[in-house]
């Protein structure tokens, strides 16, 4: 241990127990999900000439990105209106907004799929409501199609997007605003030509935070879906668990990791990691 | 930037999202609260027998028991693993330090389906499926990694000075960690386990694939209820698990004012 310990900083006997860990039983077990997708059930590229091959396929890919896309531009823009309000209110509210934002935050997400489908459904809250205002004569259909899934996924994500655009907006300098100001600026011409700029770095990483967490996720579109929005995560659920297919689903799994992988190397260019998740987890 | 109307306008428009966030939770409220058999609003009248039938039925009972054993476990060993880890990047840090940092944050990035097809993929042949310690063994590895940020942030604000002082003065490396470095990160250590409790009490992906029969946790009982879309008693569940979000989030903030308030002094 002394001897070794001359070549190696003692420190990463503290860090070995975990990393071991995780290279014996995650990264393992991935790098042998790569490989399947080049040899399952045949060897070949095979599952990756499905791309090419198969509508089914390229449908489910295009449904997952479009619903990503549309979730990730709502739920920045809706968490950038909040954070906005949150830095720019006094020390209490904004305490207390933080607080909403969390509590929402550790909801558990099985509790909320739960409740919007008591609200969305035919007979359920919200067309109840509407009908009894006298807004709508036939209930709207907002399960078991994307819109459902949408605001599933827009509440789902909105704190997500808040945390990383609040960090950002809380290390401005305020007085970059103030000149703007007395240099003649109008707030509106303030905010599009030097506030929102700033912010940057903040929208970029939270745009990118929402977009990867929402390409894999899997509750919300398989409830609220109700199987008509068949998404990347049901569809990798379906062929492992149901038809046990190991192939496709790895050549997805593939995709979406080399996806998500590329969006966190350019995050990185932006941001330092690890402030984004930081603000993530507290 | 104190344009009166706009201000206005963004403060009034925030409210309502935030209310947005927060309430439609709590229909789980009334629904629970339901006479009837089947899902349904409370037509005025109200009644408690759902969360008679929750507290009375072994399934649930026993549900709510294994998230306790696996949360707390995970929880525990999560902790122990991220904490120690977190102190020896931060002892290290070099540029392979935050390479390896970076490594073992992706756990936490990686889509979660991803993850349950490698766990589900390892666990077959080593007989782990189904298992108390399969189900621990990915919910920590899930749940470390935040460990390892709530503790790396409050490394940050510890002063090193203070380590050497404790060498100085005599201490061993073991004395110094257990009373120098670790008192003096406890609100890091705190947050970090607590979260890692929490994500193991919620996780439902990859349980949904490394689980089968034995092991049956709350999320997968309440995933089943929504699912049938029948039973009210998951309504009930979902209250309880409301309520106890508000509770942990109340013990919480305090914790974390206190400790602000101390730091501060």
């Amino acid at each position: 241990m002394k001897t070794l310990g001359r070549y190696i900083s003692p420190g990463w006997f503290l860090v070995a127990p975990f990393l071991l860990l995780v290279a014996a039983f995650y990264l393992g077990p991935i790098l042998n999900i790569l490989w399947l997708s080049f040899t399952d059930p045949v060897p070949g590229v095979g599952n990756y000439r499905e791309l090419y091959e198969s509508d089914a396929l390229v449908r489910i890919i295009w449904t997952t990105v479009r619903v990503c896309i549309v979730t990730t531009v709502f739920s920045v823009l809706l968490g950038y209106v909040i954070a906005y309000a949150m830095v720019h209110a006094h020390e209490n509210k904004r305490n207390l907004m933080l607080g909403f934002v969390l509590v929402s935050f550790w909801i558990s997400i099985l509790v909320r799929t739960f409740s919007w489908l008591m609200l969305l459904g035919r007979n359920g809250l919200v067309n109840n409501a509407f009908e009894t205002i006298g807004i709508i004569s036939e209930p709207i259909a907002f399960m078991r199609n994307e819109l459902g899934v949408l605001i599933g996924m827009v509440h789902y994500m909105v704190p997500y997007a808040v945390l990383p655009l609040l960090v950002n907006m809380q290390t401005l300098d305020m007085r970059v605003m103030n000149a703007s100001r007395n240099l003649g600026a109008s707030g509106t011409q303030t905010f599009w030509r030097i506030y929102l700029p700033l912010t940057t770095p903040g929208l970029v990483a939270s745009t990118l935070l929402v977009f990867i967490l929402s390409l894999g996720f899997y509750v919300t579109p398989a409830v609220l879906g109700g199987g008509k929005v068949l998404m990347v995560a049901e569809y990798i659920y379906v062929q492992l668990l149901v038809t046990l297919q190991w192939g496709t689903a790895a050549m997805l799994a593939a995709l979406m990791l080399f996806g998500v992988l590329g969006l966190l190397y350019v995050m990185s260019r932006f941001m330092k990691l690890s402030t984004v998740f930081g603000g993530t987890a507290s | 930037m104190r344009s009166g109307l706009f201000a206005r306008f963004n403060r009034v428009g925030a409210w309502i999202l935030l209310l947005f966030l927060v309430t439609p939770a709590l229909v789980a409220i009334p629904v629970s609260l339901t006479p009837k058999r089947f899902l349904s609003m409370p037509g005025g009248e109200y009644s408690l027998r759902h969360f008679t039938a929750l507290f009375s039925s072994p399934e649930w009972l026993s549900s709510f028991f294994q998230s306790a054993v696996i949360g707390l476990s995970t929880s525990a060993l999560a902790t122990i693993l991220g904490t120690l880890c977190a102190i020896g990047l931060w002892r290290v840090s070099s540029k392979y330090s935050e390479v390896v940092r970076a490594f073992l944050l992706l756990p936490m990035i990686i889509p979660q389906i991803i993850s349950a097809m490698a766990f589900y993929r390892l666990w077959v042949p080593l007989g782990l499926l189904d298992t108390y310690p399969g189900m621990i063994l990915a919910h920590t590895i899930l749940a470390a990694p935040l460990v390892l940020i709530t503790v790396s942030a409050s490394l940050a604000n510890f002063d090193p000075k203070l380590e050497q002082a404790s060498r100085n003065l005599g201490a061993s490396s073991w004395v110094t960690m257990w009373r120098v470095i670790l008192p003096s990160i406890k609100p890091g250590v705190f947050a970090g386990a607590l979260f890692a409790f929490i994500l193991s009490w919620d996780e439902i992906v990859v349980t949904l694939f490394v689980s089968k029969f034995n092991i049956y946790t709350l999320p997968r009982r309440m995933w089943n209820g929504i699912r049938e879309n029948t039973d009210p008693t998951v309504a009930a569940a979902a209250v309880v698990l409301i309520a106890l979000t508000l509770i942990a989030f109340a013990v919480f903030a305090l914790v974390s004012r206190r400790n602000a308030r101390q730091s501060r002094t």
